[in-house]
């Protein structure tokens, strides 16, 4: 970003630069030490995490992850140089490379996990931090968004991976890589294994953008370049080409894997190229040729051949390198002249003969040309895709079209702006510093090296992980000058088709240019209607749930109550088989009470007068305290006269000082509401009748019988049992009151203060 | 006997409801003190009823004589009586100074932490 320009660098970013820079240098030097050993025998190690859920922190570094493992803390070193004087006196500097390390430390822990649930959390950790690095300079709302786009979208896939491994380890018995893998046969067997792969590639492509998850990760250049050199091209992305290279054991290998792999992935390879040669800002066109490496590397994967997962691991590294030096050198070319513009930039050569150099190298491995890796690498996909079935052509012609357009993305990125007449840009082009040309550099010396020398490849890193994710097989021979054979002159082909289509890429921009203003799909806005789909049905479930209506909230609860209750009786047949009541007679005196109580209660719902209100509540209130007497429970008939004189007086007081009660008129009845009440009151006498014709258990009221004297020294039970045996509970009860009292006390303090002027005259 | 209270019961708690389920607080108000008598009678009559022998023991005894009502419901509504009115007295306050703030008792018109348009 040029924004981002550095005028006083301190040396390599202070405390918090050394410390990003040394920490993957170190597991860098720890890994490369332990090559020699593991391109014989995967290492195993792993202690108990949550043993009660089987899920252990153990580890496995065998060719597939060592690969990995030396591309994160490689390129990790390299970048965090590089950001050491690209951000290194941004303020937010110290935060920017704490969540690089996090990224770091997640990364590894997803490649090196044995246990599926812990590949999950590293696999969340490099998502999070992805965001927060995505989003890095919040005060844009297009990074903002992007970061948001980048984590839902991998978020979404994240979550249906975890339901995958989980259906998986329930099958296997056991979420060890380690466990699992051996069982590849039955796995595939199962009933559940499409389901287990489908939710197994729906993280992994999401993760690895391709088509139709793929509009994420061109929006995620918004991040600082290093950031899209590491996260967005060398490492993150590729989490799911892990994953499936991880899986194939025990999910490759069937014609569904097959056809999905190679069919998604040979898509979003020709997709992107095309796409790639429509962009104007180099970063973009980096980011499309990003998404091409992606679907080649998916594609070969699902090949499935020896030939084709050993020509995978041979690209993935080629790409890393050769990549991760393009973004690092255009983040150079962006600091320098102002611009990433394609268009506008030419003749930088002179000036920065470094970045230049840089720039050659990487884009030479990129298009494929002797003697850089890059050739070997598309040598290999070649006899890999010829390798095929009969029938299979079309991989190779994918793989064919992809290639010349990646010769073609390597002018635009690297040919076009060094050469010819110097043009003008906003700043004047310079040199780098060297920690900034460091990491490019290397990485380009190191396309050559291994271009020149691909045995070492072959030895060390190729085979060990063709040999990690096909199982046992000869390894391949790696070389430069493969004789003449077919691969060769499809070789020759692709940099004529390249050299042709380079020569009239402008043309083919603004004809894709024009296509693309008529074409009426574009998942990046998809994206944004799909978002505000959400919004909309949130507020809209909102606005239906919570209303903030008070009477809406009753209507549900009682509504509720019928259906479950009643619906519990009817389902049941309950209604039907009510127990019989004992029969015996209503005292006149007994009745007279009840038809009080039911006469009071009507009343208040009948009247509109306040006081007759109060008048029907307080014959409710007499009449239950009426049969507490009757039916011989003395202490709570006084309690309760007392509270509901109380009750009424207080009511009264109230009301003094509150309006009207609305007048009565046909138009306050509400047969919906009367529906419901009648309900309610309904399903209760009903679940009356059936509680008072159940049988009952005396044991706990014998219990108070017989303990009441002997235990407490109480004749009068009720009271032995509120103030000895539940003395707890009425200790809460007063504190309960006393809340209350103090509650309204502080209500009613301040009321003369919130009464406008106005109001209190009136 | 019963079943005219598991009727009666079942007319208060419909009215009670009935009362709930309006707009003005005062109303509502009105229909939590008829619910709380109608659930008290509920848990009074789950523990059976028993006319004319409260539950004590006479001087001397050490356990009742004979068949005595249930004290058990008897000391739980107790507690709800009480626990009832302190419920009662609170948001008689709350309602007393809803209105002295927002000058109404229509629940859907207090709408001070959700106005109206934030639904739409």
């Amino acid at each position: 970003m040029a924004d981002d320009y550095i005028k006083v660098p301190r040396f390599m970013g202070g405390p918090a630069g050394w410390i990003s820079i040394l920490f993957p240098a170190a597991l860098f030097i720890y890994f490369a030490g332990l090559l020699p050993q593991i391109a014989q025998t995967p290492v195993m190690r792993g202690i108990d995490w949550v043993p009660s859920l089987g899920i252990r922190l153990s580890v496995i570094l065998d060719g597939l992850s060592m690969t990995f493992a030396l591309l994160i803390t490689g390129i990790g070193t390299a970048v965090t140089l590089y950001s050491s004087r690209y951000l290194g006196d941004h303020p937010h500097y110290p935060r920017f490379v704490s969540y690089l390390l996090i990224f770091m430390v997640g990364m590894l822990g997803l490649v090196l996990a044995d246990n599926l649930i812990s590949v999950f959390v590293f696999w969340e950790v490099t998502t999070i931090s992805s965001y927060l690095l995505i989003g890095f300079n919040a005060d844009k709302a297009a990074s903002r968004r992007s970061a948001l786009q980048a984590l839902l979208v991998t978020g979404a896939g994240g979550l249906i991976l975890l339901a995958g491994i989980i259906v998986l380890g329930n099958i296997a018995g056991s979420y060890e890589l380690s466990e699992i893998l051996p069982q590849g046969d039955m796995i595939r067997a199962h009933p559940w294994y499409l389901a287990i792969l489908l939710m197994f590639l729906a993280g992994a492509f999401t993760k690895s953008a391709q088509v139709p998850f793929h509009f994420w990760l061109p929006n995620a250049m918004a991040a600082p370049t290093p950031v899209s050199a590491y996260l967005h091209s060398a490492t993150m992305v590729k989490a799911g080409v892990f994953l499936m290279a991880r899986m194939n054991p025990a999910l490759g290998g069937t014609d569904v894997w097959f056809w999905v792999l190679t069919i998604f992935g040979g898509v979003t390879a020709v997709f992107a190229s095309v796409m790639a040669l429509r962009q104007t800002d180099i970063k973009q066109v980096l980011a499309y040729t990003t998404l091409m490496a992606l679907g080649t590397l998916t594609m070969f994967i699902g090949a499935g051949t020896h030939y084709a997962i050993s020509a995978a691991m041979l690209f993935l590294v080629v790409h890393s390198l050769y990549k991760a030096a393009l973004f690092l050198m255009i983040g150079i070319v962006d600091h320098s002249t102002g611009t990433r513009d394609a268009t506008v930039l030419r003749g930088l050569g002179r000036a920065m003969p470094l970045t230049a150099l840089a720039a050659a190298l990487a884009a030479l491995s990129m298009a494929g040309i002797p003697p850089l890796v890059g050739f070997v690498g598309k040598e290999y996909m070649y006899k890999a895709s010829l390798g095929l079935d009969q029938g299979m052509i079309w991989v190779t012609a994918m793989t064919f079209a992809a290639s010349a357009l990646m010769f073609v993305a390597g002018g635009i990125v690297a040919l076009k702006p060094f050469r010819g007449q110097l043009a003008e840009t906003p700043h004047k082009a310079h040199e780098g510093p060297w920690q900034m040309l460091a990491g490019p550099l290397v990485l380009g010396a190191l396309s050559l090296t291994f271009g020149l020398m691909p045995d070492l490849l072959g030895e060390y890193i190729v085979g060990p992980g063709a040999r990690a994710v096909y199982g046992p097989h000869e390894d391949l021979h790696l070389h430069l000058w493969g004789g003449l054979n077919a691969a060769l002159y499809l070789s020759l082909a692709t940099f004529a088709a390249g050299l042709l289509l380079y020569l009239v890429h402008t043309r083919i921009r603004s004809a894709l240019t024009r296509i693309e203003n008529r074409n009426p799909i574009d998942f990046d806005a998809g994206w944004d209607r799909l978002l505000d789909g959400f919004k909309a049905f949130a507020a809209w479930q909102t606005g239906l749930i919570q209303t903030g209506s008070l009477q809406r909230y009753m209507a549900v609860i009682f509504g509720a109550f019928i259906v479950m209750v009643g619906g519990t009786y009817l389902v049941k047949g309950a209604f039907s088989g009510l127990p019989g009541l004992s029969q015996a007679e209503a005292h006149p005196v007994q009745w007279t009470v009840l038809a009080l109580i039911a006469v009071g209660s009507i009343l208040v719902v009948w009247t509109h007068s306040r006081m007759t209100a109060v008048a029907g509540m307080g014959v409710v209130g007499i009449g239950v305290s009426l049969i507490f007497i009757i039916f011989s429970a003395p202490d709570v008939a006084i309690t309760q006269l007392l509270v509901e004189v109380l009750v009424v007086v207080l009511v009264s007081l109230v009301m003094l000082r509150l309006p009207y009660l609305p007048r009565r008129s046909s138009k306050n009845f509400r047969t919906g509401h009367a529906i419901i009440a009648g309900g309610v009151g309904v399903v209760t006498t009903f679940l009356m009748i059936s509680v008072l014709g159940s049988d009952f258990d005396p044991r706990l009221t014998e219990f108070f019988e017989k303990a009441s004297y002997p235990d407490a020294h109480g004749r009068n039970i009720v009271n032995v049992i509120l103030v000895d045996f539940r003395a707890l509970d009425t200790f809460g009860e007063i504190t309960v009151v006393t809340m209350a009292a103090i509650a309204a006390y502080a209500l009613l303090r301040g009321v003369k203060k919130a009464v406008p002027d106005d109001e209190r005259e009136a | 006997m019963e079943l005219l209270l598991a009727i009666t019961i079942g007319i208060v708690v419909a009215t009670s409801v009935y009362l709930m389920l309006d707009r003005n607080v005062l109303r509502f108000l009105f229909g939590l003190v008829l619910l709380s008598n109608a659930v008290n009678l509920v848990i009074f009559a789950a523990g059976r009823l028993t006319a004319g022998a409260p539950p004590l023991i006479a001087d001397g005894a050490y356990a009742p004589d004979g068949q005595i009502a249930n004290a058990l419901p008897q000391a739980l509504v107790l507690t709800a009586i009480v626990i009832g009115f302190g419920l009662l007295a609170f948001t008689l306050a709350l309602v007393y100074r809803t209105y002295k703030s927002l000058g109404t008792v229509n629940s859907d018109e207090m709408r001070l932490a959700e106005p109206e348009d934030t639904h739409k």
